[in-house]
């Protein structure tokens, strides 16, 4: 048997390498329990994040609108379960992360904590929300753990549609009416800082970073992948006329970055801790989904049992 | 597994006739119907498939990773299995 020491300087050796992980390859036990964690908020995320949107399913302004909302929505439930399923392949059960997500000991992005007051809110969501995913998730197609790497392939391949169908809402928005340009600048002012929010605590404070990093697990540090956001973003708004409500975004000719103010880190934490607006609600809603399906996946297991006996009976008497 | 939980099943599509069944992911399902059924919606949105396999995860029997080198290397030192092995003459173009 070898040393354990051993076989975590192999593994070591074989990420320097780029090589991927694969789930039946022994890994440390740490990198297990953190890709478990990571990979299944990830999932919740998805999946919460379907209850704003959702919101505006039925009221969506047009039937162009309400169809492309919905397949959104339907993706982001796909995402979740391409996610579920990569941690599964970790020994996590899909039953003990759903417990998790419940009784609130499994977090999941704190952006979905906030309310959808207005249409205009699912532009911002698409643009900004999904657009800050997607930088996370374009950086985690090269994760180490191939499962995770094959779920963000195909997850990226279906986020560009998110976000420019959330670009398109803004943009007829700012073209639109006095009220409309105001129900979008609205939108936005209430998304920015939020979906800032969405890349973690800043380097200083973030814990786990150094290893995850060295694990390969994660590729550009949180404050490196905000400010590729940010870098981005500015010129979207520009185009669409909108202004971001923070009066020290600034380009920099010497860093050829922009400058960005202070992030309110106190509400980061409060609503992480689960005093956003809408934690309760998200939470109640998904146990409510859940309770209210029981009976159906009760259901389909005894049809099954059922079909099965059936089958079994023919295959004796025959 | 308690009793109530849906059985895990491997999802294999083939992208479009002439090509393999690849893997695609894994799905949970009560049946063998439903697993197609709930592998369409997954994994097929956008029309990525023209066929669906499923097969009960609990089915695959995988070589153990930890004998890879002992099950693959007898292999390794036969590059006369190459055609670049083979030293031809320059003149003679794509054999
Ligand atoms: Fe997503
Ligand atoms: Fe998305």
């Amino acid at each position: 048997m070898e040393s354990n020491y051993n076989l975590e300087t192999r593994f070591q050796e074989r990420i320097d390498r780029e090589e991927k992980i694969e789930a039946r390859d022994w890994m440390p036990d740490k990198y297990r329990k953190t890709l478990i964690r990571q990979i299944s908020q990830h999932a919740h995320s998805e999946i919460v994040g379907m209850l704003p949107e959702g919101n505006w399913i039925t009221r969506a302004p047009t039937l162009r609108r309400k169809a492309a909302l919905l397949a959104k929505v339907q993706d982001e439930a796909g995402h979740g379960l391409y996610l579920y399923s990569a941690a599964e392949t970790l020994g996590a059960t899909r039953e003990q992360m759903i417990e998790d997500l419940h009784t609130g000991k499994a977090k999941y992005s704190s952006i979905f904590n906030y309310p959808t007051l207005a249409w205009a809110d699912m532009g911002a969501i698409g643009w900004l929300v999904d657009g800050a995913a997607i930088m996370n998730q374009v950086m985690l197609t090269r994760t180490s753990y191939g499962p995770y790497a094959r779920a963000m392939v195909r997850i990226c391949k279906e986020e560009s549609f998110h976000q420019r169908q959330g670009y398109e809402i803004l943009l007829t928005l700012c073209r639109g009416s006095e009220a409309q340009k105001a129900m979008a600048q609205d939108a936005v002012n209430r998304f920015w800082w939020p979906s800032l929010m969405m890349f973690g605590p800043s380097d200083k404070e973030s814990t786990n970073s150094a290893q995850s990093m060295k694990w390969k697990i994660k590729r550009k540090s949180n404050d490196e992948l905000r400010q590729q956001f940010i870098d981005a973003t500015v010129p979207q708004a520009e185009i669409l006329g909108v202004t971001l409500p923070d009066p020290e975004l600034k380009w920099d000719e010497e860093s050829q970055h922009y400058n960005f103010g202070e992030i309110d880190w106190d509400e980061f934490w409060r609503v992480v801790k689960g005093h956003g607006p809408c934690n309760e609600d998200r939470l109640k809603a998904r146990i409510s989904a859940h309770e209210k399906g029981a009976w159906v996946r009760e259901a389909a297991v005894a049809y099954a049992a059922k079909q099965k006996e059936i089958a079994d009976q023919k295959a004796i008497s025959a | 597994m308690k009793k109530n939980d849906w059985p895990l099943w491997e999802v294999f599509i083939r992208s479009k006739n002439g090509l393999s069944h690849k893997h695609a992911g894994s799905i949970h399902a009560a049946d063998a119907d439903m697993a197609i059924e709930n592998a369409r919606d997954v994994y097929t949105r956008r029309q990525e498939g023209v066929s669906i396999w499923v097969v009960p995860s609990t089915s695959i029997v995988a070589s153990n990773p930890d004998e890879q080198t002992e099950l693959f290397d007898p292999a390794e030192n036969k590059i006369y299995r190459h055609p670049t092995f083979y030293n031809l003459p320059e003149e003679l173009n794509h054999m």
